[in-house]
């Protein structure tokens, strides 16, 4: 929360920083400094480094950790299983990051740590980084979609069932429903990130402004959007795991187009 | 919304450190780590599958092995009482045997006695006659005086006795 002039600028929380690197890490004539963005996603994978580390003791009877870590896996090999069958087993590790990479990285930029004064970052509220991913899952679609059919696999832009009288207009829409997937799955993301970051912004920007100016308004406004920010709140909760679900299911429904046809 | 304004300076930057970072947890976490947390969970599974049929094994072979028992001990109590059955009709018809051989000498050893029987006492009445003859002569001799010939002593003894 940037307090200018007492006022809570909703849009700061999503400002880049760079950190360190601004003027010498080239990558190919383009910029590449160290940032808070990369400093969150650097986080996010030491956090899930260390999550999953702590369930690798491979014990028989597993203790908690190893249950969780165990349950997570489980919960991602059974997602797989339901929705591309056994060949989705191979798709295990990048379906289990992309889950992993976005539920942590959207917990941990809810976290309250500006009361310690550390700004939290969120990268899965970028369309660069939303982006990325999106682009990963869509590239892995289409290269499997074509290594394991061939040209075959554009039968995929006609379903079973068409009439022959529509076959000049359906493919054009499954083609068109087709290609908007990537801009789908990052948009979806990135827009459920930002919207829920804002909305807490704003809320809080109520809370300070109304208490500033005075007790009435305050009781009036402040303690409804104080209330409503710690329910907004649980719902983030819940949105970040489900926008975390969502993502990985819509990718393995794609994997399941690329695995199977129709 | 810096999402935007910031895009020119900093896409560079966000997808380079996304795909080091990412990169990192598909290849380090989800293709190292993940697949043997996996590993661990499947070996557990079978090794709880195999040892619910080991169970069940040993459940029926101690199943087959009762009725196994139970079938031998069926078999084996029906030979005991077939033999103690046997065993019971041999032994009542020794002594069967046996009682009527000491039956058999009872009667021979009682009819021998009752013949010895009946000859001393035929052999007394020849005796008592005998003597009843000669004391019927001693008191026909000494109170009529009269001698009686022996040969009709015994006969009228003979009458007297038999009637």
């Amino acid at each position: 929360m940037a307090a200018e002039g007492g006022k809570v600028d909703p849009m700061h929380q999503f400002a880049i920083e760079p950190m360190f690197g601004t003027d010498h890490w080239q990558l190919a004539g383009h910029n590449i400094a160290f940032t808070n963005s990369a400093l969150w996603m650097a986080i996010t994978t030491v956090a899930l480094l260390v999550f999953v580390w702590g369930g690798m003791k491979r014990e028989l009877v597993p203790g908690r950790w190893q249950m969780a870590v165990e349950s997570l896996t489980g919960f991602i090999d059974n997602l797989l299983a339901a929705n591309i069958g056994p060949a989705g087993k191979k798709y295990v590790p990048y379906i289990f990051s992309i889950f992993c990479f976005i539920l942590f990285a959207n917990l941990l930029g809810l976290l309250p740590l500006t009361l310690l004064g550390v700004h939290p970052f969120t990268p899965t509220s970028h369309f660069t980084v939303t982006g990325v991913l999106a682009i990963m899952s869509f590239a892995i679609v289409l290269i499997v979609g074509f290594a394991r059919h061939g040209l075959h696999f554009f039968s995929l832009f006609v379903p079973h069932g068409t009439p022959w009288w529509l076959l000049w207009l359906i493919p054009i829409i499954e083609l068109i429903s087709f290609l908007v997937r990537p801009f789908s799955l990052a948009l979806r993301l990135f827009v459920a990130m930002m919207a829920g970051h804002v909305l807490l912004e704003v809320l809080s920007s109520f809370v300070i402004g109304s208490a500033n100016s005075g007790p009435l308004w305050g009781s009036i406004v402040g303690v409804p959007s104080f209330l409503l920010m710690v329910a907004i709140c649980a719902l983030e909760l819940l949105v970040a795991g489900i926008q975390a679900y969502v993502f990985a299911l819509l990718t393995s429904l794609y994997l399941n187009d690329a695995e199977n046809l129709h | 919304m810096p999402q935007i304004s910031q895009l020119a300076e900093t896409y560079a930057s966000q997808v380079f450190w996304l795909l080091i970072f990412f990169g990192f947890i598909f290849f380090v976490i989800g293709r190292g780590m993940v697949p043997k947390v996996m590993a661990t969970v499947e070996a557990r599974d079978s090794q709880i599958a195999a040892d619910l049929a080991a169970a069940e094994a040993a459940r029926s072979a101690a199943d087959a092995e009762e009725e196994a028992w139970r079938i031998q001990s069926g078999k084996q109590r029906g030979e005991a009482l077939a033999l103690i059955s046997s065993a019971k009709a041999e032994a009542a018809k020794a002594s069967e045997i046996r009682l009527a051989s000491a039956q058999a000498k009872i009667e021979a050893r009682v009819s021998e006695a009752e013949t010895r029987i009946a000859s001393a006492r035929n052999g007394a009445l020849k005796e008592i006659e005998k003597v009843a003859a000669d004391a019927a002569t001693d008191i026909a001799a000494r109170l009529a005086g009269v001698t009686v010939d022996a040969k009709a002593a015994q006969a009228a003894v003979k009458e007297a006795l038999n009637g």
